[in-house]
C-alpha cells in the first residue's frame, strides 16, 4: 500500500473530526484526580481529569491540552469510551488499545474497542505511537493515583 | 552562474547546476522526487567531500602528530591544512586559534566549562538571549549552578528581533559573559553580533557567538565581529557529522586551563604532574576525528569554489521567494523578521499541528522539520506548540519551493 493511503488511514475522517471537535473537552473542578501528561520531545500536552465512583468505575472524565491531531483525537475518543466504565473494563480497553497502536499482542475485546480501532493506522508511523498513547498514559496514572489514595 | 527571470522576484541566482554534485538529492521518496528542506538541521554533502573521506581512508589513514612515517606525515599535513582553511574561511588572525571539536554543542561546552570554571563567581551574570538554541542555554545554566552565577536574557520582540531597548539595563558590569546566536535556527533572525560584541567588550565582558547557522551560509569574519569565542558545526556546511570548531581569541585561549586530559595535549608527563601544550593542542586531547577534519577542509574548499557571497545571495533570494509564496496560505503565521533573515522560514498553520503537517509533507517526499527546534523557550514566547520549518541551502531551487507550495496547499485542504 502506498504511503499516501497509509496517511489517509492515519487521518481518517472520524479522527480528524475528534481532533477538531474534541468530546469531553474541558476541566472537572469537583472532587477528582487530575494528571498532566506531556511528550517533551514534541511539545504535546494533556490534562486529564477523572472522577471515580466508589466502586472504582469512571463517573466522569474530561481532558484539555494541545498537540497533534493524533494525540488530541485519541484522548477525545478515549474519554467517550471509558466514561461510565468499570475499572476492569477500562483496564482491558487500555491493554487492547496499546496492542492496537503497537500492532502487537492479542486483542481481548474487539467490540469494546469499537471506533478506537480506527487508530490502528498509527502502527505504520512508529514515531506517532507516543502521540496516540499520551491521553491513555495520563488516564493510567490517574487510576494509579486513585488506588494509592485508597490504601 | 545563470540568471533566471521569475515572475515573483527577479533576477535570481540559479545554482541548480550544483545539484549534480550532491548524489543524495537525486532520489524518490515515497514515490515523489525528494525535496530536502531540512538544511538547518543538517546539510547534504557534495561528492567532493565524500570522495575526500574515501581517498583519506584508502591512501593516507594513520594517526596524526605521532608517527614519523609517511602515512602519518601525510595525514598530519592534510589535517593541519584543514585547520588553515577553516581559519581563513572564518577570518581568524591566527591558525592556532581554531580548535577542532565535535561541533557547536561541544565548542560551547568547552567554554562553559573551562572558561566559566576559571572566571565565574557567585553573583556574576551570564547574559544570553531569548532565542538561543538549547545548546547555548543548558551549558550556561550548568555553569551557573556550579559557580553561583545567575543567568539573564535579552527578550525577543514580536517581530523576532532582540529587544535592544533593554540592552543598557541588561549589559552591565555584573555580566561576565555575553553569548548570542548569530543566525537563529527557529526565527531566521540575523543578530547584530558585531554591535553587541563591541558594546560588551567595551565593558570588559567576554563574548561568545553561536555560529551554527551562519558559517557556510553567509560571510563570517570573527575579527570583524569582535567576539572572543565563535562556535560552529561542520555538518551544517557540507562537512561530515561529528566535526566542528571553536575559534577563540589567542589571548583568551592562552589563559585557559585544559578541559579533557590525555594524549596530544601535554608537553611533559610525570607520575605526579603534567605540563600542557598551548592552544589548539591543549584543547584537543586524544585522537581527533581525523577524517572529519579532512572532510571539513574539503567542504571549505567546495564552498569557496561556489563562493560564500553567491551562497548568501542565493539564500536571501530563495527565502524572499518562499516568504512571498507562503504568505498566501490561509491561516499561516510566519515567525521571524519579514526582511533580512537566514535561509529558513518557520511557520504555523492554523489547521494543522506541525507534526501532522510534517507527516503529510513526508508522504510527498518533502522533508520539513516540525517541533520546537531545540528552542523551547522561544516556542513559549510565541505561544505556539511548535512550528514547521523549511530551511534552504544553495542547491535548493524555486521549482522546489513551488513543489512545497503545492504540497502545503494540499495539506490545508486535507486538514481543514
Ligand atoms: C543555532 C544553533 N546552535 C547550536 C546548534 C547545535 O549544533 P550541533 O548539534 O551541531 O552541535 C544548532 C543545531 O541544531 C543550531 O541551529
Amino acid at each position: 500500500m502506498a504511503l499516501s493511503d497509509d496517511l489517509r488511514d492515519l487521518y481518517q475522517q472520524v479522527i480528524l473530526d475528534h481532533s477538531k471537535s474534541p468530546r469531553n473537552h474541558g476541566q472537572l473542578t469537583c472532587d477528582c484526580v487530575h494528571v498532566h501528561g506531556d511528550n517533551p520531545s514534541c511539545g504535546d500536552e494533556i490534562d486529564v481529569y477523572v472522577k471515580f465512583s466508589d466502586d472504582g468505575s469512571i463517573a466522569d472524565i474530561k481532558f484539555d491540552g494541545q498537540g497533534c491531531a493524533i494525540s488530541q483525537a485519541s484522548a477525545s475518543m478515549m474519554t467517550v469510551k471509558v466514561k461510565g466504565s468499570s475499572r476492569t473494563k477500562v483496564n482491558t480497553l487500555m491493554q487492547d488499545f496499546r496492542s492496537t497502536v503497537m500492532g502487537e499482542g492479542s486483542i481481548q475485546d474487539e467490540d469494546a474497542l469499537g471506533e478506537l480501532q480506527l487508530l490502528e493506522g498509527v502502527q505504520k508511523f512508529p514515531q506517532r505511537v507516543k502521540c496516540a498513547m499520551l491521553g491513555w498514559r495520563a488516564l493510567e496514572q490517574a487510576i494509579q493515583q486513585a488506588e494509592e489514595a485508597k490504601c | 552562474m545563470r540568471i533566471v527571470v521569475l515572475g515573483k522576484t527577479s533576477p535570481m541566482i540559479d545554482l541548480s547546476h550544483l545539484r549534480a554534485d550532491f548524489p543524495i538529492l537525486h532520489q524518490q521518496v515515497h514515490g515523489e522526487p525528494l525535496v530536502y528542506f531540512d538544511n538547518a538541521a543538517s546539510s547534504q554533502k557534495p561528492r567532493a567531500v565524500i570522495q575526500e573521506l574515501t581517498r583519506y581512508y584508502e591512501q593516507d589513514n594513520a594517526n596524526v602528530h605521532r608517527g614519523l612515517h609517511e602515512l602519518s606525515n601525510r595525514a598530519t599535513d592534510t589535517f593541519e591544512a584543514a585547520r588553515k582553511k577553516v581559519a581563513r574561511f572564518i577570518g581568524a588572525a591566527n591558525t592556532h586559534e581554531v580548535i577542532f571539536t565535535r561541533g557547536t554543542t561541544e565548542s560551547i561546552n568547552l567554554v562553559a566549562n573551562v572558561w566559566a570554571n576559571q572566571y565565574l563567581k557567585a553573583g556574576d551574570v551570564i547574559l544570553y538571549t531569548g532565542m538561543e538554541h538549547h545548546s547555548n542555554l543548558v551549558p550556561w545554566q550548568l555553569a551557573a549552578k556550579r559557580s553561583g552565577a545567575v543567568v539573564k536574557h535579552i527578550p525577543v520582540l514580536d517581530d523576532g528581533t532582540l529587544d535592544l531597548s533593554l540592552l543598557d539595563s541588561l549589559l552591565t558590569e555584573q555580566v561576565k559573559i555575553f553569548t548570542c546566536v548569530h543566525v537563529s535556527n527557529s526565527l531566521g533572525t540575523i543578530n547584530p553580533v558585531r554591535e553587541l560584541c563591541a558594546k560588551a567588550r567595551a565593558l570588559g565582558i567576554t563574548t561568545l557567538v553561536d555560529g551554527a547557522q551562519a558559517v557556510g551560509h553567509l560571510p563570517v569574519n570573527v575579527q570583524e565581529i569582535g567576539c572572543d569565542f565563535y562556535a560552529f558545526s561542520g555538518h551544517k556546511m557540507c562537512a561530515p557529522t561529528g566535526i566542528g570548531g571553536l575559534w577563540g581569541r589567542a589571548e583568551k585561549l592562552a589563559a585557559m586551563q585544559p578541559w579533557h586530559g590525555g594524549g596530544e595535549m601535554i608537553e611533559v608527563v610525570t607520575l605526579e604532574t603534567s605540563s600542557y601544550k598551548a592552544a589548539p593542542a591543549r584543547f584537543e586531547a586524544g585522537t581527533p576525528d581525523i577524517a572529519g577534519v579532512i572532510g571539513l577542509g574539503a567542504a571549505v574548499d567546495y564552498l569557496e569554489k561556489v563562493g560564500i557571497d553567491t551562497i548568501h545571495q542565493h539564500g536571501r533570494e530563495l527565502t524572499a521567494y518562499a516568504l512571498q509564496c507562503m504568505a498566501e496560505l490561509p491561516g499561516i503565521h510566519i515567525l521571524g523578521p519579514q526582511s533580512e533573515r537566514g535561509a529558513l522560514v518557520a511557520f504555523h498553520l492554523a489547521c494543522a499541528h506541525p507534526h501532522d503537517l510534517v507527516e503529510f509533507a513526508n508522504t510527498h517526499g518533502l522533508a520539513l522539520r516540525g517541533g520546537h527546534h531545540c528552542t523551547q523557550p522561544l516556542m513559549k514566547r510565541f505561544k505556539v506548540p511548535g512550528t514547521s520549518r523549511a530551511s534552504f541551502y544553495f542547491y535548493n531551487t524555486t521549482a522546489e519551493v513551488d513543489r512545497m507550495m503545492d504540497i502545503l496547499h494540499r495539506a490545508v485542504k486535507f486538514f481543514s
